[in-house]
């Protein structure tokens, strides 16, 4: 016997969500957060509830991320009502660029996705600028237009994380902050034990979600698991606070609902490493400017750096042990967007030990050419 | 904290929306304030909320207030000045009239 149904390792977005979900499908659930000295990538993300421009590769991410979109109003209204914590989420967002060619581009990318999803797929409106501008007053007049699914949003992404850990301790999950797993190591009556960095044994489970974006890859290796993640880097812009200017997204500003401007939207290749540097968070501010001029006058708080944990087609990577059943890792970039699917959708999975065959698309074995 | 011949901290007078303060020289905007008893160094711009010192060393930007006219300072990074002119920052819109124009 086990002392829990499930383990979940990690503590992030996608860890949450997990834990979560679980707890309240009444699964014994215990989540190990490793602590700040772990890549935080959940707490450095943008906040978007995004969908459009996604799965132009895979259908399946697209209808996927339709899907999170559909259930994150019951998902975040279940929070609030719950913890008291609004997450602040507004369905609301346009793919706004500073550029012809950039529209164009967008334009193709949500015709292969429109085609790919077949029968499935949402609609999509292009904006002219004059129409955008009825509802986006401050655009610059060289902005021509964007793209809009009605599908697209924000979230204040630091109180989701409060609301998903509040709630999942008060329905009795486990969570264990500044504890990294060392080794996961498979039982003989079919389930796992969990044991630190130091060989202490942290608890026994039924089944465990490796769920530790950049801090999973090593931890899985032991297992015969192969998760292709690697850091891609975004840099984030913080102005100062000021009054409600504007409710939507774009896919590179926002206004948080304490009244400052985020801009963001950088990507570099550069491993392991969070820094800001002056040139990406000059070429983020000046394009950010480009579209919303406005955006110039406005003094700047903070900088940051954070790693999306991205997989070589930037998809979802979900997947089972062949070897170990009952051991399922997980890794995405869209821990935010994603959060009411993993929540409601893949913690039934784990609690019933399989995942879906319409899912088996995003097993890693894609990648084996 | 600067003191005197006799060991006495030298007084500095400011003002904070008028209020006539004063605080000993070499303190941050933020001690001066705090020690006035003003904890409500301005609002959040969309919530309306009082907002005051949080951190003191220049993280948490919950501090900002005006200073001899100009805006988003940070009290706890300021040093208090003799006939120094501290403000509640006014709204700040950022699209109504300032954004606009010659950008």
């Amino acid at each position: 016997m086990q002392d829990y149904d499930v383990a979940v390792v990690g503590g992030g977005l996608l860890g949450s969500a997990f834990g979560w979900g679980l707890a309240r499908r009444g699964q014994k659930t215990v989540v190990f957060d490793e602590g700040d000295r772990a890549i935080r990538t959940a707490r450095g993300n943008f906040g978007l509830v995004w969908v459009q421009s996604k799965g132009q590769n895979m259908p399946e991410y697209a209808a996927w991320s339709l899907r999170a979109s559909q259930l994150w109003q019951d998902f975040a209204a279940e929070l609030t009502e719950n913890t008291g914590v609004d997450v602040h989420y507004v369905k609301q967002g346009y793919n706004i660029v500073a550029t012809e060619a950039e529209l164009e581009s967008a334009i193709a990318g949500q015709d292969r996705i429109t085609a790919g999803m077949g029968d499935k797929a949402y609609g999509y409106e292009v904006l002219d600028h004059k129409t955008l501008k009825a509802v986006a007053p401050h655009i610059a007049d060289s902005v021509p237009g964007a793209i809009y699914t009605g599908h697209d949003g924000h979230c204040n992404p630091l109180f989701l994380m409060r609301a998903l850990h509040q709630d999942m301790q008060a329905k009795g999950a486990h969570y264990q902050p500044n504890t990294r797993v060392g080794a996961i190591t498979p039982r003989a009556d079919g389930g796992f034990d969990l044991t630190g960095e130091d060989g202490t044994l942290l608890g026994s489970a039924a089944r465990v979600i490796v769920a530790a974006g950049h801090g999973a890859v090593n931890l899985v290796r032991d297992l015969g698991i192969d998760l292709p993640v690697h850091a891609d880097q975004g840099q984030v812009l913080v102005t100062e606070k000021v009054s409600e200017s504007m409710s939507f997204a774009t896919g590179t500003v926002r206004q948080t609902d304490n009244g400052s401007f985020l801009l963001g939207a950088s990507s570099k290749q550069i491993g392991m490493d969070t820094r800001t540097d002056l040139p990406t968070l000059a070429e983020v501010a000046r394009y950010c400017i480009s579209v919303f001029p406005f955006l110039g006058k406005l003094r700047l708080q903070r900088a940051w750096g954070a790693l999306r944990v991205m997989t070589p087609d930037g998809c979802p990577v979900y997947q089972q042990s062949e070897a170990h059943p009952g051991l399922f890792s997980f890794a995405c970039h869209s821990g935010v967007t994603l959060s009411s699917v993993h929540a409601l959708e893949v913690a039934k999975w784990v609690s019933e030990g399989n995942i879906p065959s319409e899912f088996n698309v995003f097993h890693p074995r894609r990648f084996d050419v | 904290m600067e003191l005197d011949a006799t060991n006495t901290p030298k007084t500095v007078r400011l003002s904070f929306e008028g209020t006539a303060i004063e605080a000993p020289a070499g303190a941050t905007v933020a001690a001066a304030l705090l020690a006035a008893d003003i904890i409500a160094f301005g609002t959040r711009p969309v919530s309306g909320l009082p907002r005051g010192a949080f951190c003191m060393m220049g993280t948490c930007f919950e501090c900002m207030v005006e200073i001899d006219g100009i805006a988003n300072r940070q009290a706890c990074l300021e040093t208090v000045q003799e006939g120094q002119n501290i403000r509640r920052m006014p709204p700040r819109i950022p699209t109504k009239g300032q954004g606009d124009g010659d950008d």
